[in-house]
């Protein structure tokens, strides 16, 4: 009896291998991660075309939705992935204001070289990603709650040591011309040079995600870390490397802000908490992990601040911007609700 | 029956106080099943933990092909060999067939720092490792694991341990929560394994499925062995009072009897009694 069930199926898969070779369909677009995202974007144009004006498509109009997405963007991806392996990191919020001021007061304050006041902006980046990955796989205590103690802790160290070491809870930075041109210039007198450090970090992301073999263990983590652990994937390792991604992106985003206002607050940044959750699942990714995609968060971003900044460009009152950005946040996740569905349903028609 | 390929002698194990595995000795060998078989909490998964890596026994020895052994932890095992189906779990709802077959030796393609995950291959691979075991429904290396049904998913899960060189197959309840149908798919996959010279550990609670595939059956009981034998040398009856604990079946029913006659006919209602 096992020999028959050995043999027939042969024939089967080849018939079957040649016929599936053919990568592209509409439908298949649909099953995509980022298809509830790409339609939420669609829509939040469409809108702010029609309640608005078309001049939030022109440069001066564009910088302003794009200014946004880009510092909000470098943070969501790595917000993304860690939601995706199942992990949550909310110190991103103390993180943007503590590498802002390590560089003012290292490079403004003390006058030290830039590189050095940079260098240390994102090396605080990796302890405390390190502190947070380290704790949240040593001790199994969920990460929202690990790291809103970082969160507080790196708050009230920046805080704390500010006003211990300058005295104000602002430092003003006079960043050199190479340093200002890579991290702080406004192209074209509107467009901020991190625009361009987003774009260029989307394509490393969509690299390392989807095309190389780690972004397949941050998947299979989220989808179900014993049977990851199981089949040779170092979790605990990949989950550290995540949290010093996203504490070092978030400090290399305060360390431009600095850089490009030429000066640093202790307390900007507790909008990036949410912004970017709302960014990452906007764009499809599962709160409770294994399903997402980086084109899905980058559109979620966009999609975001285009909500964010539009407001500017119709005649409502901006305090109507939170309406509209939860009823988004809502629709969205219907939305990539129905669509992971019709994904797990799907299967090849019978030709 | 042939060398055995895996040799068990006086394993314990402990979790701190509590006391799991208790001096266990077993033989596997190639080419074989090997049933085993107790009740809930018996110490069936911890078992096989042991054997797949993940946990390290407190005391005793592993032999495989002859030579002493100690597992580095799970990917140490399945390097050498030694494949496991977890009991719930395996493989991942929400990746593409292609993709969880491959986790963790992803195929690529490119050179140098630019490689890229091979999707059609990982595809065509996966779904012809599948396919080979008779599972012929399945086409599509781009589908969601968690579209699949049960069944197919543990074949899923075992064709995969199976393309990648296992020797040793460890599978803890593949035949759980499945239909009949489904489960007997399950089993045909496991006597094909075993027909290509793996040998096979099989956890179950079900007797008929134990006694359709195994060859070689270990009962355990409280983390000890109570009974090993090999195929023909006991009735169902006997394996089934064997894995109830000790307890005989028969008595158990004639309590049940009693109980249905002193309540007017109504079962008792015992949380788990059930399996
Ligand atoms: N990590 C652990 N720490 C402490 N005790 C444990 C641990 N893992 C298992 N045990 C205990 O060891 C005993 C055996 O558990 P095990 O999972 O091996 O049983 P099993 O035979 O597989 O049962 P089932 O048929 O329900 O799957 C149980 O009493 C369990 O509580
Ligand atoms: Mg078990």
């Amino acid at each position: 009896m096992s020999s028959k069930t050995a043999s027939q199926p042969l024939a089967m898969g080849q018939t079957s291998t040649s016929s599936n070779v053919s990568g592209f369909s509409v439908g298949g677009l649909f099953r995509r991660p980022e298809a509830g995202a790409f339609l939420g974007l669609f829509g939040v144009f469409a809108f702010f075309l029609v309640f608005g004006s078309i001049d939030f498509l022109k440069p001066a109009g564009a910088a302003s939705w794009l200014n946004v997405a880009a510092n909000l963007g470098i943070v969501a991806f790595p917000i993304g992935l860690l939601m995706i392996a199942g992990e949550l990191d909310i110190s991103i919020g103390s993180m943007i204001p503590a590498g802002s001021m390590t560089v003012a007061i290292i490079s403004g304050y003390y006058e030290l070289p830039i590189w050095l006041g940079i260098a240390a902006s994102l090396a605080l980046g990796v302890f405390v990603g390190l502190v947070n990955g380290i704790l949240v796989v040593r001790t199994n205590v969920p990460s929202l709650i690990v790291t809103l103690g970082t969160l507080f802790a790196v708050a009230g160290l920046v805080l704390g040591l500010s006003v211990l070491l300058t005295g104000t809870t602002s430092v003003a930075l006079k960043a050199p011309a190479l340093a200002k041109y890579l991290f702080g210039q406004f192209v074209a007198n509107t467009f901020q040079v991190i625009i361009f450090w987003w774009l260029a970090l989307t394509a490393l992301y969509v690299y390392v995600v989807h095309y190389s073999p780690w972004g397949n263990w941050i998947f299979a983590m989220g989808g179900d870390k014993i049977s990851a652990r199981n089949a040779g994937i170092p979790t605990a390792r990949l989950t550290i490397a995540l949290f010093v991604l996203s504490s070092t992106s978030a400090a290399f985003v305060g360390m431009c802000q600095a850089i490009l206002f030429n000066s640093a607050q202790v307390s900007a940044g507790m909008s990036f908490i949410f912004n970017s959750i709302i960014s990452v699942v906007v764009g499809g990714v599962l709160l409770t992990g294994g399903f997402g995609s980086i084109i899905g968060i980058f559109f979620g971003t966009i999609t975001f601040a285009v909500v964010n900044q539009g407001i500017y460009f119709t005649s409502f009152d901006r305090n109507w911007s939170s309406l509209i950005i939860g009823v988004m946040l809502l629709l969205a996740v219907l939305m990539n609700n129905t669509f992971r569905s019709m994904a797990l349903s799907y299967s090849p028609k019978k030709k | 029956m042939s060398a055995p390929i895996l040799k068990l002698r006086n394993i314990c194990k402990s979790f701190g106080p509590i006391d799991v595995l208790n001096d266990i000795s077993l033989d596997i060998c190639p080419g074989e099943v090997l049933c085993l078989l107790g009740d809930n909490g018996a110490g069936k998964s911890t078992l096989i933990k042991t054997l797949s890596g993940v946990y390290r026994p407190t005391s005793g020895t592993m032999e495989m092909d002859g030579k002493a052994v100690e597992f580095n932890g799970p990917r140490d095992a399945s390097s050498r060999g030694i494949a496991t189906v977890h009991q719930f779990g395996g493989t991942f709802p929400l990746m593409s067939i292609g993709r969880s077959f491959f986790v963790g030796v992803e195929p690529t393609r490119g050179w140098g720092p630019f490689k890229v995950f091979d999707r059609k291959k990982a595809n065509e691979i996966a779904i012809h490792a599948i396919q080979d075991f008779g599972i012929t429904r399945i086409d599509d290396g781009d589908r969601l694991v968690g579209g699949l049904s049960g069944g197919e998913r543990q074949s899923l899960a075992i064709a995969r341990a199976v393309h990648f060189g296992a020797k040793v197959l460890i599978l803890d309840e593949p035949t759980a929560a499945l239909g009949v149908k489904q489960a007997t798919h399950v089993l045909r996959i496991v006597n094909e394994a075993k027909r290509r010279g793996l040998a096979v550990v099989f956890i179950t609670h079900q007797v008929m499925h134990a006694m359709a595939v195994g060859d070689h059956f270990a009962v355990l009981i409280r983390g000890a062995i109570a009974a090993d034998f090999r195929k023909g040398e006991k009735t169902r009856e006997e394996i089934t009072d064997l894995m109830a604990g000790g307890e005989t079946m028969a008595e158990l029913e004639a309590q049940i009897d009693g109980y249905m006659t002193a309540h007017d006919g109504h079962a008792p209602q015992i949380a788990g009694a059930a399996v």
